[in-house]
């Protein structure tokens, strides 16, 4: 080995949740040397956030599913030479000019990407394990403190201990809502309610999807028989369609929705309660790879996904991605997927054949569970009539807060087609959250008929980050294999963010 | 049953410690973030938006959505979703953009 080649790692995965996990520990106990970056102070990712370890949580499980698996990837993570590199929100992946097949990974760090210097780590592959965002959907009421994302809701409650109220009725579409009330309620809460936007039937349509994935219909069991005993009813075709209060939730309007997920006029019955939680499904985060140009496919519910491999490889060589980058399916799925991943990179930078076996069996996982995958994202798709809960002051980006009312004028009187156009007449998603938030709801806006498919996420950073840090692109602390970190005087100035509206 | 997360996993933390919000005292257990610790003390809004003057907080709870962006110790648009609680945290509303101080 020359003494450039051991400052590389052999691959660099971004995202330490199950999928991210998986493909680092494998990767490790092939051989390979792997730097692990991720966001959080903690591995887990979203699924498996848990509080930090001065809470001295005894039993941690008793808000997961299926916690042994992460236990033993930890485990096996704790074991490897695997660099974790906990605090490093990544915000760009490109190929080192200099080092012809040498990828660099850019990252900030700190709790919130404030911290210190900017980070660059250089490795001969990269595997992204992102994971995904919420998506929203916004009706009249939903920016009121109280309303809280699903997926929110479950991360301040598995890593901070806390509720956002008493009374929590939870809204929506998709499973992540069953499992949300059931740990909602398990923790404490009253949840009158749990409001699907979609019927349960379609999964009836597709019996093979089921029958091959049995362990999906005991956890659909699980959380029902949890509901039962905490006595939380469940709503099929019915939304949240308005929230009331003033500074804060008070109440909100549950109406049936008829197929297109158009209310049924009259049919609105009001709900006390003090916080309302809710979620539309999962949408991929892809931006590091599509700003490499990597393929994407489109997804049963709207949202795009990366076009990927036998082999988890993206259109991109030496790129892989595994876990809800390649189309939401749950951890299981990430765990598969990440593990196939870490097989075929060693596999490729070893320069031998993977075990075929393993690969086999390990894409048979994969194949039947990424059916199921499309079977719910098909169900819970989002019906065209949705912008029908829209009022013209309804706010559908929050951060700049442009309404439903405006966004119709600049598509019906300025004649905008699509999120672009939108954004440009009206600045709807270029505030600080870049679109994430309202990007699925104006798409749909500006595509009329209200089904747009989502446009593959592009957005030139993936985290916000200090001017300062593309300063020192050229000089940022390089963490190097073996632990020797190159540091340089670089300084970053903390709180310095670039105008998102920039 | 559970009565209360904490007691749902059996939590047997360190000590709890005080920080401020606009001069109210809270209390905030070890290894929560500036978000949790407020939750904690039943304190839903801690920003006002730009335009409308609105109260906002937590919504996506993961770092993405910026409506939770806080003044933590004299710094404005802090995720405050992310950004762990110490001890003697002085916490304030944030109004607008954040940066109304350095306004000439
Ligand atoms: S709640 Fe969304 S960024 Fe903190």
């Amino acid at each position: 080995m020359t003494a450039s080649e051991s400052e590389l790692y052999d691959l660099a995965v971004v995202g330490a949740g199950s999928a991210g996990l998986a493909g680092a520990v494998t990767a490790s106990e092939l051989g390979l040397s792997v730097a692990l970056l991720d966001a959080s102070a903690q591995t887990g990712g979203q699924f498996y956030r848990h509080p930090a370890p001065v809470v001295g949580a005894v039993r941690p499980e008793a808000l997961h599913h299926d916690w042994s698996a992460y236990a033993d990837l930890r485990r096996r993570l704790a074991e490897s030479d695997v660099r974790h590199l906990p605090g490093h929100h990544v915000w760009s992946v490109m190929k080192d000019e200099e080092g012809g097949d040498v990828w660099a990974v850019h990252a900030v760090t700190g709790a919130d990407g404030d911290g210190e210097r900017p980070v660059r780590v250089q490795a001969r592959a990269v595997l992204l394990a992102t994971g995904a965002y919420e998506r929203q959907l916004p009706f009249p009421g939903w920016t009121l403190p109280g309303v809280v994302g699903a997926g929110g809701a479950q991360a301040m409650l598995k890593s901070g201990l806390v509720l956002p109220g008493r009374r929590i009725v939870v809204a929506g579409s998709g499973p992540l809502l069953l499992a949300v009330a059931s740990s909602l309620a398990a923790a404490g809460a009253r949840v009158p309610v749990v409001v699907e936007a979609s019927g349960y039937l379609q999964y009836a349509r597709h019996p093979r999807a089921l029958v091959t994935n049995p362990q999906k219909a005991v956890e659909a069991l699980v959380h029902g028989t949890a509901l039962l005993w905490h006595r939380v009813r469940v709503r099929p075709r019915s939304a949240v369609t308005e929230v009331h209060g003033t500074d804060r939730v008070e109440a909100v309007t549950v109406t049936r929705l008829d197929r297109d997920w158009r209310p049924v006029q009259g049919s609105g019955r009001r709900i006390e309660c003090d916080a309302l939680v809710v979620g539309h499904g999962l949408v991929p985060q892809i931006e590091l790879a599509t700003a490499l140009g990597c393929a994407t496919r489109p997804l049963p519910d709207g949202t795009s996904a990366l076009a990927l491999d036998g082999l988890q490889e993206t259109t991109v060589r030496g790129l892989w991605a595994a876990g809800e980058t390649g189309g939401v399916g749950g951890a299981q799925l990430a765990g598969a997927e990440g593990e196939l991943a870490g097989v075929a990179a060693a596999a490729r930078l070893l320069g031998r054949p993977a075990h075929g076996g393993r690969v086999r069996e390990l894409q048979r996982r994969r194949d039947r569970m990424r059916s199921f995958a499309d079977v719910m994202a098909a169900t819970h798709a989002p019906g065209s009539g949705w912008p029908c809960w829209l009022t013209d002051d309804t706010d559908v980006c929050r951060c700049e807060e442009v309404t439903a009312g405006t966004i119709r004028e600049s598509v019906e009187d300025l004649g905008a087609r699509d999120a672009r156009t939108v954004k440009l007449f009206t600045r709807a998603g270029m505030g600080w959250c870049q679109g994430r938030m309202c990007g699925p709801a104006v798409a749909c806006l500006a595509a009329r008929d209200g089904a747009a498919d989502l446009p593959a996420e592009r957005r030139p950073f993936a985290v916000p980050l200090p001017l300062a840090a593309l300063a020192a692109l050229d000089s940022p602390v390089v963490h190097q294999h073996e632990g020797r970190a190159a540091e340089t005087e670089t300084q970053s100035e903390p709180g310095a963010l670039p105008p998102a509206d920039g | 049953m559970a009565r209360t997360p904490a007691e749902l996993v059996g939590a047997q933390p360190d000590p709890p410690f005080e920080i401020t919000f606009d001069g109210r005292r809270i209390t905030a257990r070890p290894g929560q973030s500036v978000a949790a610790a407020l939750w904690g003390a039943g304190i839903l809004a801690w920003r006002t938006t730009r335009g409308e003057g609105r109260p906002r907080g937590v919504f996506c709870g993961i770092g993405q959505c910026f409506d939770c962006l806080a003044t933590i110790n004299a710094q404005p648009n802090r995720r405050a979703c992310l950004v762990p609680a110490r001890p003697g945290d002085v916490i304030t509303t944030q109004e607008g953009h954040g940066h109304d101080r350095l306004r000439v």
